[in-house]
């Protein structure tokens, strides 16, 4: 066997940590050990994580502060469940959910590109704000947006339901305003959430161990230098951005198949749910994937499993926010992990060698 | 053919006149030295040349191909390549990961062949770390290859920045000031670095140096600058016996 570097090992751990996470969670599945409650919160868990591994792509190695993305999962959600309304009784359910996804996972490449292209012209605060205001206009508009299907074709309202001027016999309403989009066939489920988390892994960790990535490293390191050693700031710019909005338009599209009746909320794709996302990053370590992951998976979790202790339920949840900041960035947190990380692989190795 | 030609070269900000009328030709081969009192204009010239400023007025040609006012990116495609006066390195990324960032453009292959890992990638890769290990050679940085940038001490940062120049196999190497801050030990050492990357890489050397022994122990000729224009020209020893010049570093007595 080829001999691993560091980073090809950290890869497969942080995969092989995802599929030991399925596999524990498939067995307490089966045998009937996890309550229905904690059942329900597997697959919106890994699509956060999903959609944390996406920003940190653009926080974290293109170093560029985005709060927009809840805003490209509203626009995978959106998209996606367009299309399997539309189709849901013309296709079969597999080949309608892999559509789905792929138009979902399109238009939030299309339109990360697009957005990308004034915006990435910003940098820090600035860029910060701009996709904070792109996410609520996505937003917005699909709150507003009535659109319906009949055999005549599609019928797109800012105004309300009526003025679409559906057939009343062959009409379908798909977007109904604020009231969202109703009957999204539940096609994800914690499987395929898991295999798109492992998808998306594998891309980034890919991405950012190749020339691309490692230009995409230069850029947010100096950008000065990065340019003047021959790197398209630009096209690396765009490059991380679009792909770090198609990661988190794949969360979207498990989102939306994963609930019935789908609305543009705010405490779904509004800025909060930015910042929430943005915490998952910054709490498993910018830069870190592996760290977004696991955080994501606790930060989810935490504030519902909390449920039961009702009004100290986000004191706990801040307290635990503040020791994972300690952990993940004190001097001194770090030097501790350090040592005796080093110390137990060091025991490892000197057994392995007996 | 010389291998740079610069004619009146201009650049004001505001009503600062930086550079005046600058000139330069420099021959293939040449170790070049650009000196001048601080705030001479020095760094501007080498942004002028790199594309960071583009001039108000004048022409720069490269091999016979006019640059003038080509990006940064396109200059260094172009053939120039620089160093930093305060060292820009990528601070986060590794000693050799540095390296094969000068060397992207050099062992090109696409973003999807490095997500599915083709053949293609690990073809590139391998070619890649093993030039970047050539380089690294060179500056004695070898063993110090997966240390992280930010950690090197100074003097290698600054050796770090030449290799990663390099890499990107420029025709014309423009270092700004590489031995600021070094004692005089490891100028020596560099002075003999210099020596040798010119005769081995089959390049052209511009330096902006303060240090005078640096300055006459490896440039075979001079530009000097003062406020933004050339106060003399030559081979370095008349230059630098050059009363004018004297007077401009040292004052009057």
């Amino acid at each position: 066997m080829k001999k691993l570097t560091k980073q090809q090992k950290s890869n497969l751990i942080t995969l092989a940590m995802v599929v030991c996470f399925y596999l524990i969670c498939e067995i307490f599945i089966r045998t009937g050990l996890m309550s229905s409650h904690l059942k329900g919160l597997l697959v919106p868990l890994t699509y956060y994580a999903i959609a944390a591994v996406g920003l940190n792509l653009c926080v974290g190695i293109l170093g560029e502060l985005s709060l927009g993305h809840a805003g490209f999962m509203c626009i995978g959600a959106f998209s996606s469940s367009i299309f399997s309304v539309m189709t849901r009784d013309a296709l079969p359910t597999v080949p309608r959910f892999i559509l789905a996804f792929i138009i979902g996972v399109a238009m939030t490449a299309l339109l990360g590109f697009l957005i990308g292209i004034p915006v990435l012209r910003l940098n820090g605060d600035y860029l910060a704000i701009v996709t904070l205001a792109f996410g609520e206009i996505i937003k917005n508009i699909l709150n507003a947006v009535y659109m319906g299907v009949d055999d005549k074709g599609l019928h797109l309202s800012l105004k309300d339901a009526a003025s679409m001027g559906l057939d009343a016999s062959t009409g379908k309403k798909i977007i109904n305003g604020a009231m969202g989009i109703t009957g999204t066939p539940s096609d994800s489920n914690f499987t395929i959430a898991i295999i798109i988390l492992l998808v998306s892994l594998i891309i980034v960790q890919n991405l950012v161990q190749s020339r691309d990535g490692r230009a995409i490293m230069s850029i947010r390191d100096n950008r000065i230098a990065a340019e003047s050693t021959g790197i398209n700031v630009t096209k690396y710019k765009m490059l991380a951005f679009t792909i770090s909005a198609a990661i988190a338009g794949a969360a979207g599209v498990l989102f939306s198949h994963n609930i019935s009746t789908l609305t543009a909320q705010g405490i779904y794709f509004g800025y909060n749910a930015s910042i929430m996302l943005l915490v998952y990053v910054v709490l498993g370590g910018i830069g870190n994937i592996r760290g977004s992951v696991i955080a994501a998976m606790i930060l989810y979790v935490l504030p519902e499993l909390l449920r039961g202790m009702d009004k100290y339920r986000m004191l706990i949840y801040s307290i635990v926010l503040i020791v994972m900041m300690l952990f993940n960035w004190s001097p001194k947190a770090i030097e501790f992990r350090q040592n005796h990380l080093s110390k137990f692989s060091k025991r490892f190795r000197k057994e392995a060698a007996r | 053919m010389s291998l740079l030609e610069v004619n009146d070269l201009n650049i004001s900000f505001g009503g600062l006149h930086a550079v005046h009328n600058f000139n330069i030709s420099i021959e293939r081969g040449d170790l070049y030295g650009l000196i001048g009192p601080n705030g001479a204009g020095k760094t501007t010239v080498f942004n002028l040349l790199t594309g960071v400023y583009s001039p108000d007025e004048g022409r720069i040609i490269l091999d016979g191909r006019d640059i003038t006012n080509l990006k940064p990116i396109d200059k260094n495609k172009a053939g120039i390549a620089r160093t930093f006066q305060n060292i820009r390195l990528f601070k986060d990324l590794s000693v050799k990961d540095n390296v094969k960032v000068g060397l992207h453009n050099i062992y090109p292959y696409s973003a999807l062949s490095a997500i599915l890992r083709t053949p293609a990638y690990h073809k590139a890769e391998k070619q890649m770390d093993e030039r970047a290990m050539e380089l690294l050679e060179v500056f004695d940085l070898a063993g110090e290859a997966d240390t992280m940038s930010s950690n090197l001490p100074y003097g290698k940062q600054r050796k770090l920045e030449i290799a990663r120049a390099l890499a990107t196999n420029p025709k014309l190497l423009l270092l700004d000031e590489p031995a600021a801050g070094m004692n005089p030990n490891e100028t020596a050492e560099l002075m003999d670095t210099i020596r040798f990357i010119r005769e081995n890489f089959n390049i052209t050397i511009l330096l902006i140096e303060h240090d005078m022994k640096l300055v006459s122990g490896i440039c075979e000729r001079l530009t000097v600058l003062n406020f933004g224009q050339i106060l003399a020209k030559g081979d370095t020893k008349e230059v630098l016996s050059n009363p004018e010049v004297i007077k401009a570093y040292i004052g009057e007595d």
